[in-house]
């Protein structure tokens, strides 16, 4: 997936939501988001940040504060995060940085906007529970390794529980887990 | 002390990562631990997180309700499954309110998340439960003239309100362990930074570069092996190191050991039975160093 900078056009007042932090603030892992007040702790320590051009974490949370819910939520950028959580754990406003990126990646998802890495372990868990579809000859393999069979899976009931999730929901209309 | 867990191999392991679960169900067994295999688990959810947070809450309840079942508590090799498990019962356990929700899902399959297991890193369950005593006492081939460095990757220990374990800045829980072989465990630059695995398929240039920070940081204190407990930070640093020296135009040629792989060696268990034929990087000059080391011991 390439790198595209999210953020060097002018921010046009008709782009704002005023309404997205609150909708961030009522997720999961998002109530913090708005404890932010941009001091970089999480830029400056991000392990991804020092090798890429685009990804710094700070820009994200402003953004997202500032309520640019297209301009983030459509960034490649925000699928670089490795989810280290360094910056959760050094926030000194205890903002779950990680969480807050993880929480717009959702609302990406939802959209549709998702890398194929990800749509790949979905497919692979709603067919056989595992995220890796784990090949017939390892299986075999492990008698040789000595190691005990793996154990049956059972996908069809990982399959029940996930019925009703949002984004498996769209997984039966196109046939793939949130296509583009 | 004769502990007993339900063992949750995750993905990653029987996909591609056979070495670390040969080498740790031969210490474990050696070490009196008893492991009783999982039925029907599924993915933890970890990888799911990016896309539905939901879908990786139920995820990892369905693998919780299904120890709760087998009344056994859950020992993991990788840190993330660990992680993930630990933080979900936590959350869970805690909001009442979406403990209702998820278990709205998992009634679909007639599964039901009550929050009585709980869920141990295997390097967790060698220094708390088995201990470091029972360890030093099965040591029968020290690895007095080793040197190594550790790497514990960010899923053991980050975020610090959810996993609780060790010191995420300092931690000292694997060099602790690398030490009761009697190997030293060197310090060096960065020892706590990820290993990039996370974002392979994202961006490879980016996970690559990672990697590449730790092996020469660990190349620069001349380690003669790289410990690591988690089977991504392994696939980074043992099966990527050609593709990094290829990249960079660099050669480090360090050998990736799964922790249970030098202590087997140190309990006097043979090499071929630890899956070193398994590595990418060649440990030959390591192993040999250490069992003809011991001959002349």
């Amino acid at each position: 997936m390439a790198e595209t900078t999210p953020a060097k056009e002018p921010i046009k007042a008709s782009e704002i939501d005023p309404k997205f932090k609150y909708e961030i603030a009522k997720m999961h892992g998002g109530e913090k988001l708005l404890r932010c007040f941009q001091c970089g702790t999480c830029t400056s320590d991000c392990p991804v940040a020092r090798y890429s051009d685009t990804y710094r974490p700070r820009q994200i949370i402003r953004m997202a504060q500032l309520g640019l819910r297209n301009r983030v939520l459509n960034s490649d950028t925000l699928w670089l995060c490795a989810a280290c959580f360094t910056c959760t754990d050094r926030c000194p406003q205890d903002v779950e940085v990680a969480s807050v990126i993880r929480v717009l990646r959702n609302l990406a998802a939802e959209k549709g906007c998702v890398p194929q890495v990800f749509k790949d372990q979905a497919a692979s868990i709603l067919e056989s529970g595992y995220a890796y579809k784990i090949p017939e000859l390892r299986i075999k393999k492990r008698e040789s390794q000595c190691l005990p069979p793996l154990p049956k899976g059972n996908p069809e009931s990982v399959r029940k529980t996930l019925k009703n999730v949002k984004f498996f929901q769209n997984t039966e209309k196109k046939g793939e887990p949130s296509g583009q | 002390m004769g502990s007993k867990y339900l063992i949750f191999l995750g993905c990653a392991i029987p996909y591609r990562v056979s070495a670390y679960e040969i080498s740790a169900r031969k210490v474990l067994s050696k070490l009196g631990v008893e492991l009783v295999e999982m039925p029907e688990f599924n993915c933890c959810g970890l990888p799911l997180d990016p896309v539905s947070h939901e879908a990786m809450l139920i995820l990892a309840a369905r693998n919780l309700a299904l120890a709760e079942q087998q009344g056994l508590n859950i020992l993991t090799l990788c840190p993330g499954c660990a992680g993930t498990l630990k933080k979900v019962n936590k959350i869970l356990k805690e909001d009442k309110t979406l403990r209702e929700q998820i278990n709205a899902h998992l009634k679909e399959a007639g599964l039901e998340f009550k929050g009585t297991v709980t869920t141990k890193h295997i390097m967790q369950a060698l220094t708390e439960d088995i201990g470091l005593e029972t360890i030093r006492k099965a040591i029968t081939k020290p690895l007095t003239n080793l040197k190594v460095a550790e790497h514990n990757g960010c899923h053991i220990l980050r975020p610090k309100e959810y996993i609780g374990f060790d010191n995420p800045e300092d931690p000292q829980t694997l060099k602790t362990l690398i030490e009761a072989t009697s190997a030293t465990c060197l310090d060096y630059i960065d020892e706590t930074e990820c290993c990039g695995a996370p974002s392979v398929g994202v961006s490879d240039k980016v996970a690559l570069q990672l990697a590449r920070d730790k092996l020469s940081h660990i190349k620069m204190v001349n380690a003669q092996a790289l410990i690591t407990i988690c089977p991504f930070c392994h696939i980074m640093y043992d099966t990527n190191e050609l593709r990094i020296e290829k990249m960079f135009n660099e050669t480090y040629g360090i050998p990736v050991l799964h922790y249970p792989q030098l202590l087997g060696l140190a309990m006097g268990i043979p090499p071929e039975e630890l899956a070193f034929n398994e590595l990418r990087v060649d440990a030959t000059k390591i192993v040999k160093q250490v069992t003809e080391g011991a001959k002349q011991e």
